[in-house]
């Protein structure tokens, strides 16, 4: 393990809840429903990280705890109930409902497994329920995706047949461009989870080795093993790097030769390369501050410091898992600073005195940030634009020389007779 | 328990901090876990603010709830106090606090701070963003002005004569999240100043806790939001005696009967009556010729409580269209809305649920909505033209250039907005009207979206089968010749009633008379 120097902080956070993770979960399952058993808080919250609008009726929403449901909890039940009867009435398509359990929810006790086991009995066949929590008083941002899929392996039937299965949720395109280079590499039973339906959910045993996409699933992994499957150590695929050693990993778990990994994926390192230059260019020396919210950050930090060169100030992240992370530490540049948790006010104290070229995070931070001059990326972005893998190797470090870029066209006088 | 897929307003504590990142000098502990937090984005996304909002969050976690959650609170406390120095202190806490019952704002005043210190309790289960903004505003008024009520005489509006000043007035609502606050208050300062008045606070919206201490310098409140201020205007009349006005200034109407209503108040002889109808572009643009087709166009009103009122009174009396719905989503401002609708002769739609008001506009048929940036979008489902009237806001909400909503120039740009999307709908029809001109190609693309265009693919339809009704009803050569001179935007309307008519009537064949006949019956 390279000599990484590991901080913990605890005060003020800014960063979102793991309720904020349905809107790309309701986007990969379109059979499925998310249902917030909340607050009108929660409900804000996921219209206001959704981007403001909905464009159409959508497959989430907040059954608001009103005064009278705390009264009793009895009532809470009953009440839940109700809900959920209008909802299914008036969306019978849903195939699979999640209850999303909140802060108030936990708080109160609210035990949406007793209601999920009552409702699956009284639905049978017709909807599936399963339920998980996305409070902040227990997770952060990303982490609610854990505590989705978590949930759904109970549901997932035992098999033997031999496959990969990838886990995490990717864009559908980058989903299509993995599966078509596993079947070169000659992995030809591959499947991802979360499926692209929630009732088509893939079936794993002992022969299922699990390669994971993001590195937010400590629970789901966990017990992904209990269920036998085997976990393939690898670092994410973000970026080329990242990616190659991501594929390598799994050829060799399928026995099959790095020479024809490389072989396969050449072509697609070069072009990646000749499309990495131009943003090189701009990141090359540039230092870099990221403040923890989306768990991608130690991934990226290798990434931009690897292959673009950018020079690491702190790498924050909002919780640190160094098992599943090991892989991705050992490949940072030695002296990198790691803090988990945050103060956000002390966090901000050191991004001032640091005077970073760019600093990765928050939608609250951002502009502030920018108007004090100093350049930003927000972190939401990652997790709705298609970054993974080598193909889009260039876009990912697009997301980070916009903004440099941007600064230096508006700073620079080009007109020359104007 | 409420089933809410989107929600016009937010959670009371998110009025609160829209009090308090309006404001200067303050600071609002909120007790609350990490989530919460994705309310700094309003502020810093929407509005574009290049300052964070002045909360600190407990971020207390599950772990933290069986050891002592009120130290974490009175850590925070501390820190932020040292760290900020605001002149006054907000406290209070998100709806998961709410139920674990620390009462910060008690443990805040155990601290020995020599600042004022506002408790706020918001009940997050039952009350919206808007109470909380009023509440918020009112509990630090009263907290900062309570002690000057005894000291103080009830204020005499007339007492700036006695003075030899100019009369002073305080405007007071405006705040940040607020539908164009920030020109408004320009706007009506302008309209102040014009008629001998000065501006003595405007709070919250740039306005510190001292601020507020000198609101009872003026003589007499400008209310300018009901939903934020009301509440402290009633408040400083009950205790200062201070008169506030009524009369929101949006429309030429009503910002003549404003600057009526504060001369009477102050006692001011008002000059200038003659020219206040000059002032703004809005009453000669609707009476100039070619405003003749806005005459009873079909509007629906949507919004805060406010905004739809004024924007019912406008549509209906200075620009002549028909109000064919008006509905609001401030349940405390329902009674007013609902008188207001009853002069109009509709039914009031009171509700926070979208997809209710939604259905309500399909039902109404209007020509043009005027609501939130929901009911644009739902309005762009429907083919419909809209223009945003209300929050609550969207990043479009904040334009770059001057653009109020109040007083004259707050008319010009109504007069604008509300009659720009019509006028594409004119546009529209022009273009169906020429479009079998030369210089028209073929797929031309509507701005409204491709609902007005469902009829022409029935008249252009060479399939006969298509020609036909779902009811089996037979549209002959002639009936559908006269459905292609119907106007675009009302053919869909014209061709449903027809059918209509004809199953009514057991007309098995709608010809060019049948049209005229069903036009009449159903007129």
């Amino acid at each position: 393990m390279s000599k990484v120097e590991f901080d913990k902080e605890t005060g003020p956070r800014e960063v979102f809840c793991g309720l904020t993770s349905i809107v790309w979960l309701h986007r990969r399952m379109p059979d499925a429903f998310f249902l917030v058993v909340g607050s009108r808080t929660c409900a804000h919250l996921i219209q206001s990280a959704a981007g403001v609008m909905i464009f159409a009726e959508p497959r989430f929403g907040t059954a608001i705890l009103e005064e009278k449901d705390l009264a009793g909890l009895a009532d809470a039940h009953e009440e839940l109930d109700r809900v959920i009867n209008d909802l299914i009435a008036r969306r019978p398509e849903i195939k699979t409902l999640f209850l999303v359990g909140s802060c108030p929810s936990e708080v109160i006790k609210l035990d949406l497994a007793t209601v999920a086991e009552k409702l699956n009995k009284r639905f049978f066949g017709q909807v599936r329920f399963v339920n998980y929590s996305g409070s902040g008083i227990e997770t952060t941002f990303t982490q609610g995706e854990d505590g989705a899929l978590k949930a759904l392996i109970p549901l997932m039937e035992s098999s033997n047949d031999e496959k990969l299965l990838l886990v995490g949720t990717l864009a559908n395109n980058v989903e299509d461009r993995f599966k078509k280079i596993f079947k070169n590499l000659g992995i030809s039973n591959i499947e991802s989870f979360p499926p692209r339906q929630s009732t088509e959910l893939p079936k794993i045993g002992k022969n299922t080795k699990v390669l994971l996409t993001q590195p937010y699933l400590s629970d789901t992994i966990r017990d992904l093993k209990h269920r036998g499957c085997e976990i393939i150590s690898a670092p994410f695929p973000l970026g080329i790097e990242g990616s190659t050693k991501w594929f390598l990993a799994a050829a060799k778990a399928f026995k099959i030769s790095e020479l024809k990994v490389h072989e396969i994926i050449s072509p697609l390192i070069n072009r990646a390369k000749l499309a990495l230059d131009s943003h090189k260019e701009i990141l090359k020396g540039k230092r870099l501050f990221l403040l923890p919210e989306s768990q991608l950050e130690i991934s990226l930090a290798r990434f931009l410091h690897n292959e673009c060169e950018m020079d690491l100030i702190e790498v924050g992240t909002p919780y640190l898992n160094k098992d599943l992370m090991k892989e991705e530490i050992n490949l940072l540049p030695d002296n990198t600073k790691i803090v988990e948790g945050q103060h956000v006010e002390k966090q901000l104290d050191r991004v001032r005195e640091s005077n970073p070229d760019l600093v990765v995070c928050g939608m609250g931070l951002a502009n502030p940030l920018e108007a004090e001059g100093i350049s930003t990326k927000w972190s939401i972005e990652m997790v709705f634009s298609p970054i993974h893998g080598i193909d889009q190797a260039a876009d990912l470090a697009g997301l980070f020389s916009k903004p440099l870029k941007r600064n230096q066209i508006l700073t620079s006088k080009t007109l020359v007779t104007n | 328990m409420e089933l809410t897929l989107w929600t016009y307003e937010g959670p009371p504590h998110v009025g609160a901090m829209r009090i308090a990142s309006s404001m200067k000098d303050i600071h609002y502990v909120l007790h609350a876990p990490q989530g919460d937090t994705y309310a700094d984005l309003l502020f810093t996304m929407i509005e574009r603010r290049g300052q964070r909002p002045p909360v600190t969050y407990t971020t207390f976690q599950a772990r933290d709830l069986g050891g002592d959650t009120a130290e974490l609170v009175k850590k925070n406390i501390k820190e932020a106090v040292e760290r900020f120095k605001p002149k006054t202190l907000l406290v209070g806490e998100s709806c998961t606090a709410e139920l674990i019952q620390d009462q910060p704002g008690a443990l805040a005043k155990g601290m020995g701070f020599d600042m004022p210190i506002v408790n706020l309790e918001l009940p997050a289960y039952s009350k919206k963003e808007n109470w909380g903004a009023s509440e918020t505003f009112y509990q630090l008024t009263r907290t900062l002005l309570k002690e000057k009520v005894s000291s103080s005489d009830k204020i005499n509006p007339l007492r700036w004569r006695e003075l030899g000043r100019r009369p002073k007035v305080n405007i007071l609502g405006p705040s940040l999240l607020g539908f164009r606050c920030r020109d408004d208050v320009i706007e009506i300062q302008r309209i102040l100043s014009e008629q001998g008045i000065d501006t003595n606070v405007v709070a919250p919206l740039g306005a510190s806790p001292d601020d507020i201490e000198r609101l009872i310098d003026a003589e007499i409140n400008i209310c300018l939001y009901q939903e934020i201020a009301e509440a402290s205007c009633e408040w400083l009349k009950r205790n200062f005696g201070m008169e506030y006005t009524n009369t929101i200034p949006i429309g030429i109407k009503n910002t003549i009967k404003f600057i009526n209503e504060v001369h009477e108040k102050l006692d001011l002889p008002l000059t200038n009556k003659e020219e206040l109808e000059n002032k703004s572009k809005l009453p000669w643009y609707s009476k100039s010729v070619d405003s003749n087709y806005l005459t009873g166009k079909r509007v629906f009103i949507f919004g805060d409580g406010t905004h739809a009122i004024a924007a019912a009174k406008i549509a209906k009396e200075e620009l002549g269209f028909e109000v064919v719905g008006l509905g609001t989503y401030s349940r405390e401002m329902a009674r007013q809305v609902r008188a207001t609708a009853k002069d109009l002769n509709v039914e009031a739609l009171i509700t926070n649920n979208y997809l209710e008001v939604e259905d309500a506009m399909k039902k109404a048929a209007p020509e043009l909505v005027l609501g939130t940036q929901m009911e644009r979008h739902s309005a762009k489902r429907l083919g419909i033209p809209c223009s945003v009237i209300s929050t609550p806001m969207h990043v479009q909400d904040v334009p770059a250039r001057y653009s109020p909503q109040m007083g004259w120039e707050g008319a010009n740009v109504i007069f604008d907005d509300w009659v720009h999307p019509l006028m594409m709908g004119l546009e529209e029809h022009l273009i169906d009207m020429f479009k079998h001109d030369f210089e028209f190609v073929d797929g031309h693309q509507s701005h409204l979206g491709h609902t007005a265009t469902n009829t022409n693919d029935f008249l252009n339809s060479e399939d006969k089968k298509e020609k036909n009704s779902k009811e089996g009803i037979i549209w002959t050569e002639s009936g559908r010749a006269e459905l292609t001179k119907v106007p675009f935007f009302v053919r869909g309307k014209v061709k449903t009633n027809t059918e209509k008519y004809a199953i009514l009537r057991g007309i098995p064949e709608i010809s060019d008379e049948t049209l005229y006949d069903a036009k009449a019956y159903f007129s």
